[in-house]
């Protein structure tokens, strides 16, 4: 299997490493930078679990090669925290019991995160269209929908 | 101690939220396990075929593959997986870890490739040489049960397992005499859990000890270590399961037992390597136990007013390639006469072998079916009287002066079917209040007028939880001075380490900052069930408090030696008991550890201490609690294209008291989701001859936010009395009556054509079939 070197930046950090060329992003960033907060769901780009933002736009990482993020800035659920404080989307997520086991967590939080960069949600429609393109089995997703609209005020 | 605020009704913010924003969650693919090798599974691609040869050598020269097997290599470990719950009657077949000879599913394990990455192992079973005689197949009950039928096992003389009966009065007789009989027959299509987390095992054993540590995504541990006991011939002492801290889901499939669990610490400890299993989703569509397929051919006879006088429904249950437990039809039995006072009843249930996964509990496990059919004839009884629906079941509804109510027939929990408590019509009216009951119907008949499809749907229901045989808890002050819970119970998202700390706190009387709680790790606490059947808080909740208290006496009586005075003079200020009226007169818990547990080698204790601060408590059920609830749906649908819109959706529920409000609306709330799926969209399709027809997210559609309306919810509180906190279980209310809530809602809209609808879930192809048969009968 071909190696290939990249440089990725993941949260603000430069990884420099040697890649194989199918490996994919998700497990670039799990098995090889152990950043295990993103997580594989259903590994064809419907759960949106292993949601992460590379460049500045939501994408599947299990659907992404380690490859094609040479060279990007990518940002996962590790980098969301202002230091020890939660950041106020992971506030809203907490206050508003968005998240039950938590799986699918961190992929809602990346979504979101990239969908409030593009504009304020103000409504629950808008809401669930911003989260609809990521599955939770736990909670029903009454949480979630307030969480968006809280942490977008 | 005056002025606590009690706990146990408080909504705590959880303390498993923290690590989960953060990424800092530990599930159990996040494990660091150094120099663990990547093991995959080669797995049936047909439905029933024989093994004729199988050869793995070229997967074992692949570089970076470390070993590989068969079935026939697992000969040690190869004794049938037991089905859970039994019947003298069933007829079983040996579900074995990964057999040798012959597959009844496709999905099932036939080889075992480890390598030094899952990358390279998936890679070696495509190097797997496997030929295979096919076989004939069974895809659906229906084919089960046809004249002279394919078998679903080579060897077997028909497809049933097994027929369950229940019976009450004299159903015959009453069928006989009724003024008015209808009969039905409904459909509900397989399903699944789909945890975001699939299932996933690892193992490390250690020579040295002779022990192996398993870490296994399980629901159950103890059940899991039991199992493994029996499967490796080994003490239990030497074998550890810990279901990780995080767990991605469960919703019933985790409660069952698999051969991946049985074959991957066996590679561990054959190989002298740490090895781990996750399963791929493509896996997990094809592997992980699934349910709900049954057929109802469903008889009432009521008089003239509508009171019920029996009930008789013959139920096929697709009980899959083995009987992994008949947990599942057995609660359908006793769940069709639901919350209604009938006085006659039967129910026969006849379960068919197919060519499928196995079927085990899913979130509902064979209540959502049974409470399917009943809804749909009590909706049809109404329309057949010219009765309005909530009237119809108001008639019928045991009243709740009434409990405990014996049904007549029994639980699968081996007792009479008695519901404990409720209040029926209260949360019936409740829930119509919510929805504007009167004023929709008025709405409904406007849009009728306008040529709009607008329909309401009722469904209520009983759910029986919190099961036996027990549950238990250890609580210790650990010699750091604080107070640790430990649960044999495995969390998969409930928020267990708060929900058994605010329990504690309130026994103790003590701040829950001083409570820390660990759950599902059988090196920690010896006997345990598991999570499954909203068991649970009416279980471990109990044990907890019990144990809690047990250890507040055993804290004042160490700390009223050490103060010297009475223990009812005591009272827990921040992390000391103190004296009442003199707080300056305290110790503290680590004090209290240093004095009882911790000690001085080789030194005598203090006059009246008595060693070693650890509680222990199991409580056992007498039998199952029930929880109840039910549903409202206000729906438009589109005739042509099928499409339901749900307009209102009302949930009212009673379980009992409850430890943290907000944590139960969030089971609540995720149930209905997971029965919404069930109602409009998940369809685990399987061809006549057992190929699964969904096999991905694109196929198998889970619900997203876009596609859940707003609830509105509201809470009765009814305690069980059979528990002391008086608490019943909230896991599965919400998925159980949404699809026939919501079935009762699509025909309702669709009554000026005449639709009916019989098979869940409803998708847009099936209630536009509906109406265009219909029209065509018209």
């Amino acid at each position: 299997m071909a190696e290939h070197p990249i440089t990725v930046t993941v949260n603000d950090i430069e990884y420099q490493r040697s890649v194989p060329d199918r490996l994919t992003l998700a497990d670039f960033l799990r098995e090889k930078l152990r950043l295990t907060g993103t997580h594989l769901g259903c590994e064809h780009g419907v759960c949106g679990a292993c949601t992460v933002i590379v460049d500045g736009a939501a994408v599947r990482s299990c659907l992404m090669l380690a490859v094609q993020a040479d060279g990007c800035q990518v940002e996962t659920v590790e980098g969301l925290a202002e230091g020890p404080e939660l950041n106020p989307l992971q506030q809203a997520f907490q206050r508003n019991y968005a998240l039950q086991c938590g799986f699918c967590t961190a992929g809602f939080l990346m979504s979101v995160t990239a969908a409030l960069r593009d504009g304020p949600v103000t409504t629950d429609t808008e809401a669930r269209d911003v989260l609809s393109g990521n599955i939770c089995r736990c909670t029903g997703y009454t949480g979630l929908v307030k969480a968006v609209l809280e942490a977008s005020e | 101690m005056t002025g606590t605020v009690p706990m146990i009704g408080a909504s705590v913010p959880r303390r498993e939220d923290r690590r989960l924003l953060i990424g800092r969650g530990r599930y159990l693919d996040d494990l660091d396990l150094p120099d663990a090798l990547a093991v995959a599974f080669l797995r049936s691609p047909h439905p029933h075929a024989r093994i004729q040869r199988i050869d793995v050598s070229a997967a074992l020269a692949m570089p970076g593959v470390v070993a590989a097997f068969t079935g026939a290599d697992l000969a040690p470990i190869q004794r049938p997986l037991a089905p859970k719950v039994l019947h003298p009657d069933l007829v079983d077949f040996p579900r074995l870890p990964m057999p040798p000879h012959e597959v009844h599913y496709v999905g099932e394990p036939v080889a075992v490739v480890v390598a030094d990455t899952r990358y390279l192992a998936e890679d070696a079973l495509e190097l797997i040489d496997i030929d295979y005689e096919e076989l004939p197949s069974v895809g659906s009950t229906a084919v089960a049960l046809a004249e002279n039928p394919p078998l679903a096992h080579a060897d077997a003389e028909s497809n049933i397992a097994v027929r369950l009966r229940q019976r009450s009065g004299t159903p015959e007789d009453a069928l006989r005499t009724a003024p008015h009989r209808l009969s039905g027959e409904f459909h509900v299509i397989r399903g699944g859990g789909h945890s975001m987390e699939p299932r996933a095992v690892a193992a490390r054993f250690e020579p040295a000890t002779g022990q192996v540590t398993i870490w296994d995504t399980t629901q159950s541990p103890h059940y899991a270590r039991q199992q493994l006991s029996l499967a490796y011939d080994m003490p239990e002492d030497d074998i550890r399961v810990i279901a990780p801290p995080d767990v991605g889901g469960g919703f019933g499939p985790k409660a069952q037992f698999y051969g991946e669990e049985v074959v991957v610490p066996w590679l561990a400890m054959t190989l002298g390597r740490a090895v781990k299993w996750v399963e791929d989703r493509q896996e997990n569509f094809v592997a992980t136990m699934m349910e709900r397929a049954q057929t109802h051919r469903i008889e009432v006879g009521f008089d003239d007013n509508g009171k019920l006088l029996v009930v008789r429904d013959f139920i096929e249950h697709d009980q899959g390639a083995y009987c992994a437990g008949l947990q599942v039809p057995s609660i359908t039995t006793s769940t069709v006469p639901g919350p209604y006072r009938i006085p006659n009843i039967h129910t026969e249930l006849i379960a068919c072998y197919t060519n499928a996964v196995p079927t085990s509990s899913v979130r509902g496990a064979g209540r959502p079916q049974a409470v399917f059919a009943m809804e749909r004839m009590m909706d049809r009884i109404a329309e057949y009287l010219d009765i309005d629906p909530a009237e119809l079941r108001r008639r019928n509804l045991i009243p709740p002066e009434e409990f405990p109510y014996q049904v007549g027939i029994m639980f699968r929990d081996g007792s009479p079917l008695t519901y404990d408590s409720g209040d029926f019509p209260a949360l019936l009216d409740g829930t119509l209040d919510r929805l504007g009951y009167d004023a929709a119907r008025e709405e409904q008949r406007v849009a009728r007028e306008h040529g709009r499809y607008v329909g309401i749907g009722i469904a209520v229901y009983v759910e029986g939880c919190g099961l036996g045989p027990y549950e238990g808890a250890k609580l210790r002050l650990t010699n750091q001075g604080r107070i640790l819970v430990t649960l044999a119970a495995a969390g998969q998202g409930q928020g267990y380490e708060t929900v058994y700390a605010q329990i504690a706190a309130d026994a103790l009387e003590m701040d829950m900052a001083h409570i820390d709680v660990t759950t599902g790790d059988t090196g920690r606490i010896p006997f345990g069930q598991g999570t499954f059947a909203s068991r649970i808080t009416a279980t471990a909740g109990p044990a907890v408090f019990d144990a809690a208290l047990q250890m507040r006496e055993r804290l004042f009586d160490t700390a009223s030696r050490l103060i010297g005075c009475d223990p009812g003079d005591l009272t827990v200020s921040g992390d000391t008991i103190c004296l009442d009226t003199d707080p300056e007169k305290s110790v503290s818990l680590l004090d209290i550890a240093r004095a009882a547990n911790i000690g001085k080698h080789g030194i005598t204790l203090r006059d009246g201490i008595k060693p070693g601060i650890e509680t222990v408590s199991y409580f056992a059920p007498a039998r199952a609690a029930y929880a109840s609830g039910a549903h409202a749906a206000i729906v438009e649908v589109d005739p042509d294209t099928g499409a339901v819109r749900i307009v209102k959706y009302v949930i009212g529920h009673d379980c009992g008291n409850v430890i943290n409000p907000r944590l139960v609306d969030g089971q609540v709330l995720g149930g209905f989701a997971h029965g919404l799926g069930n109602a409009l969209y998940e369809e685990a399709a399987y061809d006549p001859d057992g190929q699964p027809q969904a096999t991905s997210y694109l196929d198998y559609t889970l619900v997203s936010a876009a596609e859940v309306p707003p609830v509105e919810l509201f809470h009765l509180h009814t305690p069980s009395p059979l528990n002391p906190l008086g608490a019943k279980g909230a896991g599965e209310g919400g998925t159980i009556p949404a699809p026939a809530a919501l079935a009762n809602a699509i025909e309702d809209a669709l009554r000026p054509l005449g639709a009916r609808i019989t098979i869940a879930p409803m998708t847009p192809a099936r209630v536009a079939d509906a109406v265009h048969a219909a029209r065509q009968d018209g």
